[in-house]
């Protein structure tokens, strides 16, 4: 007994003590959940009772039916086009705030961006559909100003309303890691790319960018996780074409009363967004990587550009290839190229610059 | 009783994990004493100060409290005060709340710890300040304030953490002389942490210089300046030329033959580490180095050279003087006065020097 | 000047950040019962339409009650470990606090379905206190952001200069370190109220028959005759959310300024 009292005392015990609420609670509530529902992924359900024998039926399924295939898609498709769109604009307005605005004024900028982030989410975007209706705001003034003839078909109840609601709704969350990255740029390095000779646009790519990427990293993480599962939306502004795989999993559950294939759905939500994140997280390395080295400016442009071509690749292998040598195997091709693209930047690139 | 020391040091030590923070530091501190614990970062001053506190439980040894045995006793129980490196000002709290907050269970009245907070805040020279907000002191105020919380309590050691490293050098100064009073007011052992020698050199009745967890050497200031132990310690406090040297043992000193200089007669106490069976060197400061000018009397000992650079500090000059037959020049420092001019490089100069302003080392020793 | 478009971007993005908010109380207090324009006449009377509604005010109550008990049990959470995170050094700790704020970054239908078919699973009826679960959970890591601000704003050697005056550990949390966190621990509250109060998605997985007052929306959306309604109580809770948002911001101020430090920026 006095030796675990004293193991309490120490600095260890101590902590452990004081974090031990909070691990337990995650682990009840957190990651027992979590496994329970990678269980269920591997059972399978006809009405009410659960056959508990083990099997990839669902993940064969979900990876081959056209239908879920086809969701995925979609949600990876939005969620990218969320992300695109409102770390795109968001960067400028970090870019704003960090270096045109009055120090003592940056706080009331930032008080200012996050307030419409903390309203009522649902009223948020179901006013999005009001605004964007046929006879809505949008549509009335363009018409009003003759640009248009009718209304816009195109931008309520499909894709595009669900990326244009979801980029504002999650616009606080990439403008403040932005700007916090950005702050934290020392000016001087600024002018020390100045003065070795760099014009304005070559010392923002070379010195500025860089050095802001930790921050446009977070804003990605923190848009395109939540946009993937998200449900309100797709619900309410996406129509028929719009629906996304949380919308999937709640029919699973809750209608088609089909719990393993509701989790498997999650599962695979989750593998997906991971391996998303793995490859942000390398592609960005190796530019970080590349920018730094005697390529240099090159490096600059060379790099999105491949980025931009793989992306293509991929998109190709997902919609196109399944037709031509089937599912699995286009999936396992997917899977091979861009895993071993990734695990070869982990090994070889030297890690920690920026912290990325 | 009065005589026996305040603070003993047993063969103390601490372990950070694999990490050896102190290799047994034992030392008596004496009652009304101003003590310096002085060295690099990272040499565990601070983590011994924070052990006398309570702060840092040591792995082995004694650390003895006018007697008593501290093994277990708690900081709110030791009959010691700190003054935090960032002086840790209640930044909640006002400046009289800051000073009385030690005497909450003191049982002393409201109307007892009023006059006790306003003593306490006079003997800092703070007497109008009583009712400002923390936040709204200097950093020269909230020493002052940090002082007066830790003195009110009238402890038996007040420890300080390096207490003037964040103060500007003119403000550094004057809290110098003014804790050196302070200290001699109220009669209470001082324990300073300090990286600054020359700060320890003149606020301090004696000073350990510790090295990687060891005191190096522990004595009065010019003991420690003039009779460093060993060559860490006297590069660490001020500046000496080293000359290598041949040496030949003498009755009870050496003998050691110094190219530049000739024959240097050392006696014992100018040998701390022992003859050296090896190579040696003679350790000189550049004071204790004498540039002769035009008419001045030839003295006993003397030596001739060349000026390599000079670099004029306007109070002082300072020389690199090769001499004749020395490997490497040697830095002599002289006051600038009336009448003394100052030579230009390349001039030839004659030193005087004396063999008491010597120490001798072994060569490439290892650390202490 | 070379700022003017970047400042004119920036101008019209506040704008459209702003769009749907501004529309809320048009919509609240205009006559017509279509939620469309052209406007017709003001009046007052969907505000006074919510008194009347029995369903509304259960909700509102469950929602409240959800809040405050997400926000006293997920601060408490975050409280003792944003200080075990910011205090104390122990093996795994980077493992161990990032699992718990793994919430944070996990698509919020995910914590929903696993905590649902769990419950399903354990014969548990979902209802106001799986709710709190489920809030807590994802409300805890933003406790713990804004404590872990607190706690590392704090000077340690405060703690320590108190326990070396005498007190004790118990009445230095007391008399030193509550004070101080004490900001931090009201804007933890109140974000913790504001998510909760707000969150759809766990409330509608978990809420059973007992809805919160995002899920009673949810229902109404439905009904067009009764959307007018929901814009009066959409603009009630914009003012509510934004009066709160003011008083965090009031609070984190008054915590630097306590700390003695500059304003280095916004919320999170």
């Amino acid at each position: 007994m006095a030796g675990l009292a004293k193991a309490l005392r120490s600095e260890a015990g101590r902590g452990y003590t004081l974090i031990s609420p909070a691990l337990a609670y995650a682990l009840v509530l957190l990651a027992a959940p979590l496994l329970t529902i990678l269980l269920f992924s591997f059972w399978t359900q006809s009405f009410l009772t659960i056959d508990r024998t083990f099997t990839f039926a669902n993940y064969q399924e979900a990876l081959t039916d056209p239908l879920y295939r086809a969701l995925m898609q979609r949600s990876l498709w939005i969620a990218g086009m969320v992300t695109l769109v409102t770390v795109v604009l968001a960067f400028p307005v970090a870019y704003f705030i960090s270096f045109h605005v009055r120090p003592d004024r940056k706080s009331l900028w930032l008080f200012l961006i996050t307030i419409p982030f903390w309203t009522s989410y649902l009223i948020r975007v179901f006013l999005w559909r009001v605004i964007l209706a046929f006879d809505g705001p949008v549509n009335g003034s363009l018409m009003g100003l003759g640009l248009i003839d009718e209304p816009l078909s195109w931008i309520l109840y499909n894709a595009n309303a669900v990326v244009i609601t979801l980029a504002h709704a999650f616009a606080p969350f990439a403008i403040l890691p932005i700007f916090v990255s950005l702050e934290k740029i020392d000016r001087s390095l600024l002018e020390a790319a100045r003065d070795l000779g760099e014009s304005k646009a070559m010392t923002f790519l070379r010195v500025t960018l860089p050095l802001a990427m930790p921050g446009v990293l977070a804003a990605v993480l923190i848009v395109f996780i939540p946009t993937v599962g998200d449900y309100v939306t797709p619900r309410l502004v996406g129509g028929s074409g719009g629906t996304m795989i949380a919308n999937m999993i709640y029919a699973q559950i809750f209608d088609l009363n089909d719990r393993p294939m509701g989790a498997t759905l999650a599962v695979l939500a989750m593998v997906i967004v991971t391996l998303v994140l793995l490859w942000v997280v390398t592609r960005l390395r190796a530019w970080l990587w590349l920018a730094g080295t005697s390529a240099g400016a090159a490096a600059v442009w060379l790099v999105p550009t491949v980025i931009v071509a793989e992306v293509a690749v991929i998109w190709a292998l997902f919609t196109q290839a399944p037709a031509l040598i089937g599912p699995i195997p286009a999936l396992a091709l997917l899977a091979g190229l861009t895993g071993a693209l990734s695990v070869a930047i982990l090994l070889r690139l030297p890690k920690g610059r920026f912290g990325i | 009783m009065t005589n026996a020391p305040i603070i003993t040091l047993n063969a103390v030590e601490k372990y950070y994990g694999e990490y050896h923070a102190l290799r047994g530091i034992s030392a008596e501190i004496g009652r009304g004493e101003f003590f310096s614990l002085l060295g690099p970062s990272g040499c565990g001053k601070t983590t011994l100060l924070r052990a006398i506190a309570g702060f840092e439980d040591i792995s082995n040894g004694h650390i003895l409290l006018d007697g008593r045995d501290m093994e277990g006793v708690p900081p709110n129980k030791r009959p010691t005060n700190l003054v935090f490196q960032s002086y840790a000002i209640f930044p909640h709290l006002t400046v009289v709340e800051n000073v009385g907050f030690g005497l909450r269970k003191s049982g002393l009245s409201v109307a007892e710890k009023r006059a006790a907070v306003a003593e306490a805040l006079d003997m800092v020279g703070l007497a109008d300040f009583g009712g400002r907000a923390a936040h709204a002191l200097s950093g020269g105020q909230r020493q002052r304030v940090a002082l007066a919380r830790a003195l009110i309590l009238k402890p038996k050691v007040l420890l300080l953490d390096e207490p003037l490293s964040a103060l500007d050098k003119k403000m550094r100064e004057q809290m110098q002389s003014e804790l050196r009073r302070l200290q001699r007011q109220v009669g209470i052992t001082f324990i300073l942490v300090t990286h600054d020698q020359e700060e320890a050199l003149i606020m301090s009745d004696r000073i350990a210089v510790m090295f990687e967890g060891g005191i190096a050497q522990l004595a009065d200031p010019q003991t420690l300046y003039r009779r460093p132990a060993s060559r860490t310690v006297a590069e660490f406090i001020g500046m000496m030329n080293f000359l290598p040297a041949k040496v030949t043992t003498s009755g009870g000193g050496a003998v050691a033959q110094v190219p530049g200089l000739g024959a240097v007669h050392l006696a014992a106490d100018q040998i701390p580490q022992g003859v050296p069976s090896g190579g040696a060197e003679i350790g000189v400061r550049p004071e204790s180095l004498t540039v002769l000018y035009d008419g001045q009397p030839a003295p006993e000992f003397g030596a001739d050279g060349q000026v390599t650079e000079v670099t004029y500090y306007g109070d002082m000059t300072y020389y690199d003087v090769l001499l004749d037959g020395a490997p490497r020049p040697v830095s002599v420092s002289m006051r600038n006065m009336l009448g003394r001019p100052v030579l230009d490089r390349g001039a030839r100069a004659r030193l005087a020097w004396d063999p008491r302003a010597m120490v001798l080392f072994p060569v490439a020793q290892t650390r202490p | 000047m070379t700022l003017r478009p970047l400042t004119l971007f920036a101008g019209l993005y506040l704008l459209v950040l702003y769009a749907p908010i501004v529309l809320l109380p048009l919509f609240a207090f205009n006559e017509g019962t279509v939620i469309a324009f052209p406007l017709q006449g003001f009046t007052t009377e969907w505000f006074g339409a919510l008194l009347d509604t029995p369903a509304l005010h259960e909700a509102t109550l469950n929602s409240l009650i959800i809040a405050m008990s997400t926000a006293v049990f997920a601060t408490t959470l975050g409280l003792f470990a944003a200080r075990a995170a910011t205090r104390y050094r122990f093996p795994l700790k980077g493992g161990i606090v990032g699992f718990i704020m793994l919430p944070l970054v996990l698509p919020e239908v995910i914590v929903a379905i696993s905590l649902l078919v769990v419950l399903m699973q354990v014969g548990i009826n979902p209802g106001t206190w799986t709710i709190i679960l489920g809030h807590t959970l994802i409300c805890t890591p933003f406790s713990i952001a804004i404590l872990q601000g607190s706690f590392s704003n704090m000077d340690k050697s405060l703690e320590e200069a108190a326990i070396d005056l005498g007190e004790t550990p118990l009445s230095t949390f007391r008399l030193v370190t509550l004070p101080l966190v004490m900001p931090g621990i009201i804007a933890s509250m109140l974000i913790c109220f504001t998510i909760s109060l707000d969150e759809f998605i766990i409330a509608f997985f978990l809420s059973g028959n007992e809805p919160t007052l995002p899920v009673y929306l949810w229902g109404q959306l439905r009904f067009p005759a009764r959307l007018p309604i929901i814009m009066a109580l959409g603009t009630i809770l914009v003012v509510l959310s934004i009066g709160l948002l003011v008083i965090a911001e009031a609070m984190r101020r008054r915590g630097l300024r306590r700390a003695g430090l500059e304003d280095t920026g916004g919320f999170l």
